[in-house]
């Protein structure tokens, strides 16, 4: 990289950064730019440079996962014979899409069949990126997977308590304007009558008066109420317009006793979360567009359908023992290290050869339950009818949220809503259906918030993670006393095997944490094999 | 003010077109009793109705388990049931990627899923577990 500062002109922070990255490669660079406060909200170091020749060292991957596949890609680049083997037929793992015509057998022989028109699909694993996931995004711009922007917080879709307002669903903007005016203004008030004044100077009190109204929308005597500052964040009884009758109408705030009583604030905040942060993408056409790509690098290397059932190692290497799952035969794959990114839900119940550690690390970690189903209906009533356009409506019903698709804006067909997506004791409880019923639940659920179900509502797909063949739950639910315990084991070299996936990093069920752990276990295997 | 659709329409015709159409007479019926009602806390009192909504969901409806690339085990005629202290553990804390259904469950619930389970699904096991030996279990 050259830089364009000229000679004798003061050095930008930019062209000091391509400088040092030009002369001492990435990672040095990324230590600068941690030293000038940059790139501190990830681990991730850009593309991974593993120097060195690996002198035709092999390396057997297991699960073509993202981690899997991260380590296959990097490995192969880096002068390995890489081999994986996957359980499914294709790649991805968790990152999957369901689209119109696939088929699914979930254990228990429950089928389904996707009826979605083309086009249309269902994301029941990982279905956003959040722009700090600096690893999942780099993948997709060096692979040439298209993003779209996903519509995390919408404030024209709904909050729902069925205890709250009578059932009736309540716009996002109205909730969200209303209880910081009403919080702002009983804080002004608390200011105003010196109840503060041991905490606050006279100037501070004038300062946090005056964010207060900024805040909350207050009006001159730090009110929160019907008026122009009021609508002009929680939207108008009636909108301003043009020519004759243009005049808007203020609308009425909710009243701040009947927000709190209500508990549908338990929601207000979800879009605050750092996890769902604008900028936050999706993959344009599904998430899996994301394993096609890695699919396309390296899906030659890939051994599909076959199941692995035994993982040994000595002094000269790692055996592992699959069985081709339609033939029944069984065989070994052979290399100088192993790579296992088998999620632990099912390397549990696989004999592996590692230290009693590792082992009992492998042993440790219970997987979480989670729920989704998308429904599709003959038209785009939530745009047409309620002008909702992508982003999300929280409920207190066992669906717990319906998400609009954040693509196909206005079209004319047919939609698929994410008519529920949940977790603990519901997902269990849905789990526990069969698909027919589940689908009942959810259009019975969904038509509380959104009665445009009964006349729309065409067919369903449910994925419950607890019955996927492959998985045997969601993701890896870690306690702060098991990482405490068994984490840096999990992620120990132990011998010729590591393991790497979500399951070892601390952003269980994200895809950048599957991701980043399988790049640290490759940079670390790496080092292992040159300096020996 | 909301924008709501001023006719609520059949609603009841698409959940009765939804049940038809799935499923074969090979597979075994899976209630779904309406139990739905604590995003935290499993709301049954009874074994059978508990079962229902928490352990097949992986030990499937008669108890038979299932395989995939990891099984579940089957709870129908296992001989491991045998020890009522050690289901009742693993109910309580989990074992291995199992997760531990204590925190879900009170201990009259832990007691009366294991007591149903010891004695369905060909197990015929007499010896009842209480809720005072679900307590002591738990960790």
């Amino acid at each position: 990289m050259t830089s364009n500062a000229s000679p004798g002109a003061p050095l930008r922070r930019r062209d000091l950064l391509k400088l040092i990255g030009g002369v001492a490669g990435t990672t040095a660079m990324y230590q600068a730019m941690t030293a000038l406060g940059l790139h501190a909200e990830s681990r991730y170091r850009g593309p991974i440079a593993l120097d060195g020749n690996p002198k035709g060292a092999s390396v057997v991957v297991l699960g073509a996962g993202l981690a899997g596949l991260v380590a296959a890609l990097e490995l192969r680049k880096a002068g390995y014979t890489v081999r994986v083997l996957e359980y499914q037929d294709r790649a991805g793992g968790r990152c999957w899409t369901v689209r119109g015509g696939d088929r699914y057998t979930e254990l228990g022989g429950f089928d389904q069949t996707c009826e979605f028109d083309r086009d249309l699909y269902l994301n029941p694993g990982p279905w956003r990126i959040p722009s700090h996931h600096f690893a999942v995004m780099d993948y997709c711009r060096r692979l040439g997977v298209g993003l779209e922007p996903f519509m995390q917080v919408n404030h024209n879709a709904y909050l729902h308590a069925k205890n709250a307002f009578g059932g009736v669903p309540q716009r996002y903007r109205h909730l969200r304007a209303d209880f910081a005016g009403g919080v702002a203004e009983l804080l002004a008030k608390a200011t105003s009558q010196q109840q503060l004044d041991e905490t606050l100077s006279a100037g501070d009190k004038e300062l946090l008066l005056a964010a207060l109204r900024n805040f909350g929308a207050l009006d001159e005597n730090y009110r929160y109420k019907a008026g122009r500052a009021a609508s002009d964040r929680r939207g108008y009884a009636k909108d301003p317009g043009g020519g004759l009758t243009a005049e808007p109408v203020d609308s009425e705030p909710i009243p701040f006793r009947s927000i709190l009583d209500s508990r549908v604030w338990q929601r207000l905040a979800d879009g605050d979360s750092y996890y769902h942060h604008n900028a936050i993408f999706q993959p344009i056409g599904g998430m899996d567009m994301i394993a096609r790509a890695f699919t396309r690098e390296v899906g030659d290397v890939i051994r599909y359908g076959a199941r692995v059932t035994d993982i040994k190692q000595s002094a000269a290497g790692v055996t592992v023992a699959y069985t081709d799952r339609a033939s029944g035969v069984t065989s070994t794959a052979s290399a100088d290290w192993c790579v296992c990114t088998i999620p632990l839900s099912v390397l549990s119940q696989i004999a592996i050869d590692v230290a009693t550690p590792m082992a009992k690390a492998i042993n440790a970690v219970p997987y979480s339950p989670a729920f989704k189903v998308g429904l599709q209906f003959g038209r785009r009533f939530w745009e047409q009818d309620e002008h909702i356009y992508g982003g999300i409506s929280y409920t207190d019903l066992p669906i717990n949220q319906i998400s609009y698709p954040s693509c196909g804006y206005g079209s004319a067909g047919k939609g698929v809503l994410l008519a529920g997506y949940t977790f603990g004791v519901h997902a269990y409880e849905f789990a526990s259906l069969s698909p027919k019923e589940r689908i009942t639940k959810a259009v019975e659920y969904g038509a509380q918030i959104h009665p445009q179900y009964g006349a729309e509502f065409e067919n369903g797909f449910s994925v419950a993670w607890h019955r996927v063949p492959w998985l045997l739950g969601c993701s890896g639910a870690w306690t702060d006393a098991m990482r405490a315990e068994h984490y840096e084991h999990l992620c120990a070299i132990d011998g010729r095997i590591l393991l790497a996936g979500e399951h070892a990093s601390y952003i269980p069920a994200w895809q950048e944490g599957a991701i980043l752990s399988s790049l640290d276990a490759v940079e670390r295997l790496h080092r292992r094999v040159i300096s020996t | 003010m909301r924008n709501r659709l001023p006719i609520i329409r059949g609603l009841a015709a698409a959940c009765c077109v939804g049940g038809m159409l799935y499923g074969g007479p090979a597979l075994m019926a899976q209630s779904g009793d309406g139990t739905f009602s604590n995003p935290a806390r499993f709301v049954p009192k009874d074994g059978e109705r508990l079962y229902q909504s928490s352990c097949q969901a992986c030990h499937m409806p008669a108890g038979e388990g299932a395989a995939g690339a990891a099984a579940y085990p089957a709870l129908a005629k296992n001989r491991k049931l045998r020890t009522a202290r050690y289901i009742t553990s693993v109910v309580t804390n989990g074992q291995r990627a199992m997760p531990p259904f204590g925190p879900m469950l009170d201990d009259e619930q832990v007691a009366a899923v294991v007591n149903y389970v010891r004695s369905h699904f060909g197990n015929d096991y007499t010896d009842a577990v209480t809720a005072a030996e679900v307590k002591a279990v738990r960790r």
